[in-house]
C-alpha cells in the first residue's frame, strides 16, 4: 500500500515528505507509549500514534520508520516537524482515532507488525 | 564528526531537558552509520541509547554520554548525577516505573527501558549509588568480517 493510499483511506492531511507518497508501505504499528514503539518497532514499519511531541519524532528516527501518522488530529510541533523534514520521513495527521485508523488501514489490508 | 580525532566522543545531557532529550542518541546513530557499522547493531545500539538518555532526562538532573569505537565493539557509556537507584533488581523489572504523570504523557515510564537496554546490548552493566548517581555501560560487539 503507498503512503499516497494511506493518505485517501485516512483523509489525511500531509504535514510533510509529500514528496514521499509514492513510497510503499509493508505494515504498521500503533501506540502511544514511545517504549513500546522501541520495543516492538521494526524498520520501514508505518508508526501510528497518538502522541505528538518531538519524542514521537526521534522514536521514529531511531526505530527507522517510514512514516508517521498522528491520529486523533494531532499535529507534531515545529521541532518534530523539522526533524522530520530533515530525515526525509514524512508525517500524515488524521481525524480518526486511534482503532478506526488501525481498522481502516488493516481491513484494506495493511498488516501488523509482526 | 568526531570519531577521526580518537575514536571516543562525549555528550552532555542536561536533567529535565524534554525538547532536546533523545537529540544525543540521533547523533550517536548517525555517527555509527558514517562508520559504517552494521544496520543491525546500529539499531540496537539506537534503541538501548535512546532509553538511556531519556532516563537521565527524566529522572537525574545530569549526565555524560560517551560514545568510544574500537575495531572490535563499541561502548556506550551513560553516566548520571542524581538520585540513583535504590534496587536495581526491581527498576531492572519489565513494568517497574517511578515515572511521573507529566512523563507518561509524553509517552515514557511504561516501566520497559532498563529491561530494553539490556535486551538490545550484547554487554550490560549497571551501578547505582543512591542520592549521588547511575552509571550503565553497554557493549555492542562489531562482527569484523561485515567491517569495511
Ligand atoms: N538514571 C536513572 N536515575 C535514577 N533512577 C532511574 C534511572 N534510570 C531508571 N531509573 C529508575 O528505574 C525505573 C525503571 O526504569 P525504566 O526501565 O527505564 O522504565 P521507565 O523509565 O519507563 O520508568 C524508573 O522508573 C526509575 O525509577
Ligand atoms: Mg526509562
Amino acid at each position: 500500500m503507498t503512503l499516497k493510499e494511506i493518505k485517501e483511506i485516512l483523509k489525511a492531511e500531509v504535514i510533510c515528505g509529500e514528496e514521499h507518497l509514492d513510497e510503499e508501505i509493508k505494515f504498521a504499528g500503533g501506540s502511544d507509549l514511545m517504549s513500546d514503539v522501541l520495543a516492538f518497532g521494526k524498520p520501514g514499519i508505518l508508526l501510528l500514534t497518538g502522541l505528538s511531541n518531538a519524542q514521537s519524532v526521534r522514536t521514529a528516527i531511531i526505530i527507522e520508520a517510514k512514516a508517521i501518522v498522528y491520529v486523533r488530529g494531532k499535529r507534531p510541533d515545529k521541532e518534530g516537524i523539522k526533524l522530520a523534514m530533515e530525515k526525509g520521513i514524512p508525517i500524515l495527521s488524521t481525524q480518526y482515532m486511534m482503532y478506526k485508523t488501525c481498522g481502516l488501514l488493516y481491513s484494506q489490508g495493511l498488516p501488523g507488525v509482526s | 564528526m568526531g570519531i577521526e580525532n580518537g575514536l571516543s566522543q562525549t555528550f552532555e545531557i542536561t536533567g529535565n531537558d524534554f525538547s532536546k532529550a533523545g537529540s544525543i542518541s540521533t547523533t550517536v546513530k548517525e555517527i555509527l552509520q558514517e562508520i559504517g557499522i552494521d544496520s543491525s547493531v546500529i539499531r540496537r545500539a539506537a534503541i538501548a541509547s535512546y532509553e538511556a538518555e531519556m532516563n537521565v532526562v527524566m529522572y537525574a538532573d545530569k549526565g555524560q554520554l560517551i560514545l568510544t569505537v574500537t575495531p572490535e565493539k563499541f561502548t556506550i557509556s551513560v553516566e548520571d548525577e542524581g538520585q540513583g537507584i535504590e534496587n536495581i533488581e526491581l527498576a531492572m523489572q519489565e513494568g517497574y516505573s517511578t515515572a511521573t504523570e507529566e512523563m507518561r504523557e509524553m509517552g515514557f515510564g511504561a516501566g520497559m527501558g532498563l529491561p530494553n537496554i539490556k535486551k538490545n546490548s550484547d554487554e550490560f552493566e549497571i551501578a547505582s549509588i543512591p542520592g549521588k548517581g547511575t552509571s550503565l555501560k553497554m557493549t555492542f560487539n562489531l562482527d569484523t568480517k561485515k567491517e569495511k
